[in-house]
């Protein structure tokens, strides 16, 4: 008995000095980035030993509830206005919005040879579903519906649009079959090998200039300082072109 | 106030729930008389299949049915076979997956109701050379009004209610499965809440209605003792 308060007691101590040394970030990302930031949080937890805690959504749903107080210190948007709403609202932490990636759409189907790098698919009409992001929340599903408006195909396709959640549950629903293709981001699809994808020309929709933002709450958090910094540092901006997205000006400027 | 989206849910949600009710009654009685009567030792696994909706999350079923209607799932390859596409998205799909969302709710009423009545009025109207149909329609269905009752209203507004599976399966179509949940969850993560206020207190006063008239109309069970 003695010995188990003793091995207790020491675990509690051990435990008491990580947490006051190691500090821990609470990030809101937008579900197009949470397979580069997975990533991109184990390399900053290795080097830094802070601890990253993430939750994706649709940009415009996270900012919808960290106005309403949810306890995010950083935000990775997929644009630019839904992090200006936080500024707006003066819950940002001024001057520490910049945009740390550009992001890409493609119109993607779980199935080889569905989708012909034109999109010419989308003219046929000889499917379903078509899955998109709800254009109301997520900056993918806005951009999705300004191509397909581009195109002129909006009110023909309009019936079959089924609408995910988020970006997460668009990719969802044309990765299970159930819709035979869908608007997602580059990023969900490039390592993918099986299907077939359309890039679609990106001057088609307003550019996703993703932003991310320093939340007050996280004002005097070192760690979640540390972590837009980070962002901006070589390793991680690897991970980011990894994904396939574009960097800022900024950072193609710089590195030459 | 309301826009046109929510009238098209509200509707919607009324066809749903009302389409769902009929189908379950026409196929939660035979296995509520079946399980009161029964002493086949499937009646309890059978029992437990039927209750399974009342533990499992709604994400757990929804995540399901969206394997098993989709193209690759086994329901999915047989609504594609007969012509009828795959299920998630549309109305039927929906009807589906409802009836299953729902069915303890109208089963369990059934099944106590068909239990408290008993062998005794069966035995009788026998020896009255009554069919076992004619048994069923005029003495079974007036003595178990009230297990109908409860089953018809509890199966009704389980499924006006339902929030979970709709947003598994339903992509947040409107008109077809844009549900009034899904649309107060619509509203709220967009920051609309004065819409979310009337949609949300229109649940809530026809919740309150609902158990009113079901307390109202099922007879108490200790004011007749």
């Amino acid at each position: 008995m003695k010995l188990f308060i003793r091995i207790g007691l020491t675990a509690v101590i051990a435990f008491s000095t990580v947490t006051a040394w190691a500090e821990e970030v609470h990030v809101a990302v937008a579900a197009n980035f949470i397979k580069p930031m997975e990533k991109i949080a184990a390399d900053f937890e290795k080097a830094t030993g802070n601890k990253v805690l993430t939750a994706a959504g649709a940009s415009g749903k996270l900012v919808e509830q960290m106005k309403h107080g949810a306890p995010f210190e950083v935000f990775l948007s997929a644009d630019q206005k839904n992090p200006m709403k936080l500024e707006t609202e003066k819950l940002d932490v001024p001057g520490s919005r910049y945009t740390y990636a550009i992001g890409k759409l493609v119109l993607w189907s779980a199935q080889p040879d569905y989708v012909d790098d034109k999109g010419e698919v989308l003219k046929t009409g000889d499917f379903q579903h078509i899955a998109i992001a709800d254009p109301k929340t997520a900056p993918y599903g806005k951009a999705a519906l300004s191509v397909m408006e581009k195109m002129a195909l909006l009110d023909t396709l309009k019936p079959k649009i089924v609408q995910g959640d988020s970006i997460a549950q668009t990719q969802a629903f044309v990765g299970s079959g159930n819709a035979e293709l869908g608007f997602v981001a580059l990023s969900q699809v490039i390592k993918d090998t099986t299907g077939s994808s359309w890039m679609v020309p990106q001057d088609w929709y307003e550019p996703l200039s993703q932003d991310v933002i320093l939340l007050k709450t996280g004002e005097n958090n070192a760690a979640a300082k540390a972590l837009l910094d980070y962002l901006k540092t070589a390793p991680a901006q690897a991970v980011i072109k990894d994904y396939g997205y574009d960097l800022p000006t900024w950072a193609t400027s710089d590195a030459k | 106030m309301l826009n046109d989206e929510d009238f098209g849910a509200i509707l919607l949600t009324l066809k749903l729930a009302s389409l769902v009710t009929v189908i379950l009654l026409l196929v939660g009685t035979p296995i509520a008389w079946w399980l009161a009567h029964t002493v086949s030792r499937w009646k309890g696994i059978i029992g437990a299949l039927v209750a399974l909706p009342l533990v499992l999350p709604p994400a757990v079923l929804g995540f399901y049915l969206l394997v098993l209607m989709g193209p690759q799932g086994a329901v999915g390859q047989f609504t594609k076979a007969i012509g009828l596409g795959t299920l998630p998205f549309t109305f039927g799909g929906l009807v589906i997956a409802s009836v299953i969302y729902s069915l303890p709710f109208v089963v369990q009423p059934l099944q106590n109701a068909f239990e408290a009545i008993g062998t005794r009025p069966l035995e009788v109207a026998a020896t009255l050379r009554a069919s076992p149909l004619d048994t069923f329609f005029s003495v079974v269905v007036p003595l178990a009004r009230p297990g109908f009752l409860t089953a018809s209203i509890l199966g009704f507004a389980h499924t006006i209610g339902e929030f979970g599976v709709v947003l598994m399966v339903g992509g947040n179509i409107p008109d077809k499965t844009r549900v009034i949940s899904m649309q107060i969850f619509n509203h709220v993560e967009t920051g609309e809440y004065a819409q979310a206020h009337w949609l949300s207190a229109g649940m809530l006063v026809f919740s309150f209605v609902v158990l009113l008239v079901l307390y109202t109309l099922t007879p108490n069970p200790w004011r007749q003792r």
